[in-house]
């Protein structure tokens, strides 16, 4: 065997030579550099050079060089244990750097191969070959601008599926290799400022990973990852850029316009001007998508509960208490809708059970009445009784706080209740999208109507003067239509809003003020969350029934405190208060971030500057 | 099996305030980032633990963060095999080149061409293939088959990865050798069990060693330095 390796020697299958033949031969050579670099006879030292040239990363790569790669790489996957890191460093190197996206199939079977058989190897091979799968999850450079067409839509999901076989071939080779597989995509995650093709086709590929039985073993950190990119984009998103557009708007009334717009349009063009040129919220976007596309297949494979569970740690863990998340709390919203029965109940509970825990801390549990009250009131998937439930379970919190406050008989600044306002503001806010719904099952109304709100509202803690007025004015108006109260209850919340202890309550993290399922902005993923979201403006009041069921009992609704208007009398906006501008601002309803924002404004001495748009906002059709 | 090893460990494990709620989950929790990774204090591969408090006392430890040292008394089972050893596997992938096997459902072994071809010959057929030995034609090695084989290298660094060989004798097919070797076959029927008894003193934290360090030299002058790399040749 002492033939030149020189590409005419090479074709071996054209020249009926066979493979086993090849492979001695690409054996023989391996063994003869297996030396000292002086040792090496020159003969051998050029059979090997050619033989790097064939096995090269760098140049592109014709049909016959290609054709030519095949057989050399399966040669070298017959003689691994040949092949040494010291004396064929540079032969690795370019085995390593090798990109699967520009083979044809063939060839990557060929490598994916020989990757997994060094692999094996261990001892020094394995980080590299997990290292040159990782990296092959996303395409290189100048392939990333194409990589959306459709053309190598096919392509990418092939090389996909044997990533994914390689992978799962070495983790049953390797029991552990997930390990470092964890480590590897650790380090590997794309960066905030990575493109969006490559942010994309990576999570893409993790995600896939996370359905094969890769899953069971790591599918836990890789969610938690793809999670944390979400949540990391989505606290980059700043509402420096939504403030200057349109959306100023009260919690109620910031999706009126919505409805005066053609329904189609808002969605698109809406975002497109609130986002344009936004790059992190592109890429959430994306990602966001492909996120959904992923439960949408966990559902569809019976696989929802199992990843619910993870999520939900996941979400406790990393989104909770991330107040600036807009967007990325969605994920959990979705997957409810997936399972309603389930998941939708039992992240109600989940969220519940972290407010009433005492031992969680102060932050989380305000973070979790939060967001029961905007799941509650936002989820459409939810039923009436589950509402009553999760709300009867507030209710009795709140009633027990109260106890406790008269035992100790100080009543202290409101900012030592955040927690107690927190959860009755959920509550207002939640019957205030669901009040009239309720009302339409005997049982539930009953329910409800036995539940102590007179005792709580009217305790000397006042919360109707703390929690956010547009709330309690809503929910004062509903709640006397339905006559939640009575009469002399009523009378004793008439002056309830004439204060401003609700704005002295909350300091800097204004958690009040936070409504994690606010409509959602992004374009693209909005089709995956607007069938289940609840829109303010097609929420029925229990005052709008009015002509429709022509209730007496509901006259009252003519008195003069309850105009049709009254709503909106509190979210007009003086321009000429500094106060009220925070008040607008707040009314955004998602919301930590806007007396910060009020703050570095302030601080940096530009005076306030009213955002170009602010104007009053559109009243709401009786 | 020879590699598996009881171990008697007295431990100070470093708790973080943050949960002296429940110092025995604290504890467990702590002992358990380790299993599974080759620790070179335990000399080997953790693979449980069971632990037992001891009193209800614990030291404060000086510094910025006051992490507290619980004295506990740990039976740790342990993966720490040496070379020469015989240890038993699976055969998961198998090719001219080697016989991947994992032992305990865990850890992988690879057994290169070299230590293979002087008693085995490989026979392809399609896609797959055997090894079948020269001297015996039903002595063979097939994808599935449990081996016995001989440890002659252990990488510490790759959770004890080994390289193995099946030259040395009473190695081989676990099927054949309960048949036709005299040596297994009296091994299986007495049920020989190896186990030795060390007692290690080591520290461990609850937290990240590294911060640790940096803030307050007492733990890391007590730590063993010890190289990780323990690559032991035949």
């Amino acid at each position: 065997m002492g033939a030149e390796l020189r590409p005419d020697d090479m074709e071996v299958e054209e020249e009926g030579v066979s493979d086993s033949q090849a492979f001695r031969f690409v054996e023989h050579v391996l063994q003869s550099v297996r030396m000292d670099p002086v040792l090496v006879d020159l003969k051998d030292k050029d059979q090997y050079d050619s033989l790097l040239k064939i096995v090269d990363s760098s140049k592109k790569r014709s049909f016959d060089d290609e054709a030519l790669l095949v057989p050399t790489l399966k040669a070298l996957s017959e003689a691994v244990s040949k092949i040494d890191i010291t004396y064929h460093h540079e032969l690795l190197s370019n085995i390593f750097t090798m990109t699967l996206w520009y083979m044809q199939r063939d060839t990557r079977d060929a490598l994916l191969e020989l990757i997994t058989r060094l692999a094996a190897v261990a001892d020094q091979f394995l980080r590299e070959c997990l290292q040159m799968l990782v990296n092959n999850f996303t395409p290189p450079g100048p392939l990333t601008a194409f990589i959306g067409q459709p053309r190598w839509h096919a392509r990418k999901k092939e090389i996909y599926s044997q990533l994914h076989e390689s992978l799962r071939v070495i983790s049953d080779t390797i029991p552990l290799a997930p390990r470092m597989l964890k480590d590897i995509i650790d380090r590997s995650m794309p960066k905030l400022f990575d493109n969006k093709a490559k942010t994309i086709s990576f999570v893409e590929c993790i995600l896939g990973l996370d359905n094969d039985r890769m899953g069971d073993l790591i599918g836990s950190l890789l969610l938690a990852k793809v999670v944390d990119l979400l949540t990391e984009l989505d606290v980059n998103i700043t509402w420096e850029d939504i403030l200057q557009e349109e959306h100023h708007k009260g919690i109620f009334d910031m999706e009126l316009e919505d409805l005066d717009d053609d329904e189609d349009s808002l969605g698109q063009e809406g975002t497109k001007a609130l986002f344009g040129g936004n790059a992190c919220a592109e890429k959430l976007d994306g990602l966001m998508v492909v996120f959904c596309e992923h439960l949408k297949a966990c559902s569809e494979h019976g696989r929802l509960l199992k990843e619910f569970d993870i999520l939900k740690t996941i979400f406790r863990t990393s989104v909770l208490t991330v107040h600036k998340s807009k967007f990325a709390q969605f994920i959990v919203f979705y997957a409810c809708s997936l399972d309603p029965e389930i998941c939708g109940i039992e992240f109600s509970l989940f969220l519940t059970d972290i407010f009433i825990k005492k031992e969680e801390d102060l932050l989380s549990r305000m973070s979790a009445v939060s967001y029961v009250g905007s799941y509650l009131s936002r989820a459409r998937f939810i039923s009436a009784d589950t509402v009553v439930a999760v709300l009867k379970r507030l209710v009795d919190w709140c009633v027990d706080y109260c106890d406790l406050q008269n035992n100790k008989g100080i009543i202290t600044k409101p900012i030592n209740h955040q927690i107690f306002y927190a959860s009755c503001q959920a509550v207002m806010y939640i019957l205030c999208f669901r009040l009239r719904s309720i009302m339409d099952y005997p049982n539930l109304k009953s329910q409800l109507f036995n539940m102590p709100f007179g005792y709580i509202l009217t305790h000397p803690l006042e919360p109707l003067k703390v929690c956010l007025p547009v709330i309690v004015d809503e929910f004062l108006r509903q709640a006397k239509a339905a006559r939640l109260f009575n009469a002399s209850m009523s009378s004793a919340f008439e002056d309830a809003l004439e204060s401003d202890l609700s704005r002295t309550f909350g300091g800097i993290d204004r958690l009040d003020m936070f409504f994690p399922f606010d409509p959602y902005l992004l374009k693209e993923s909005d089709r995956y969350i607007r069938p289940n979201f609840e829109f303010w403006s097609r929420v029925k009041t229990t005052y709008s029934n009015y002509n429709s069921d022509c209730d007496d009992e509901l006259a009252d609704i003519d008195a003069p405190e309850m105009n049709v208007g009254s709503l909106d009398d509190h979210v007009e906006i003086d321009l000429n208060s500094d106060d009220d501008l925070e008040y607008s601002i707040n009314k955004m309803s998602i919301t930590p971030h806007h007396s910060f924002f009020h703050q570095t404004m302030m601080n940096s001495g530009t005076g306030l500057t009213m955002p170009a748009k602010i104007r009053p906002s559109v009243s709401p059709p009786s | 099996m020879q590699a598996l090893r009881e171990a008697e460990a007295e431990l100070t494990v470093y708790v973080h305030p943050s949960n002296a709620a429940d110092v025995r989950r604290a504890v467990a929790r702590q002992l358990s980032t380790t299993l599974f990774s080759y620790e070179d204090r335990f000399d080997g591969v953790l693979l449980a633990h069971e632990v037992i408090v001891d009193g209800g006392q614990a030291k404060i430890l000086n510094g910025l963060v006051p992490f507290f040292g619980v004295l506990v008394h740990a039976n740790l089972l342990l993966y720490s095999p040496q070379p020469d050893m015989i240890l038993e596997g699976k055969v998961e992938l198998l090719g001219k080149e080697s016989i991947h096997a994992i032992v305990l459902g865990v850890f992988s072994a690879a057994i290169m061409s070299d230590d293979i071809n002087e008693r085995f010959k490989f026979k392809r057929r399609g896609d797959r293939g055997k090894f079948i030995s020269r001297s015996d034609k039903h002595h063979v090695i097939r994808k599935g088959s449990m081996i016995r084989f001989s440890v002659k290298r252990v990488d510490t660094e790759m959770n004890c990865h080994i390289t193995g060989s099946l030259i040395p004798p009473h190695t081989g097919s676990m099927h054949w050798l309960s048949i036709h070797d005299a040596e297994y076959t009296s091994e299986i029927n007495s049920h020989i069990r190896r186990s030795g008894n060390i007692r290690i003193k080591i520290e461990q934290n609850e937290q990240d060693h590294r911060t640790l360090d940096n803030e307050d030299g007492v733990i890391s002058s007590e730590r063993p330095h010890k190289s990780r790399k323990r690559a032991l040749e035949e």
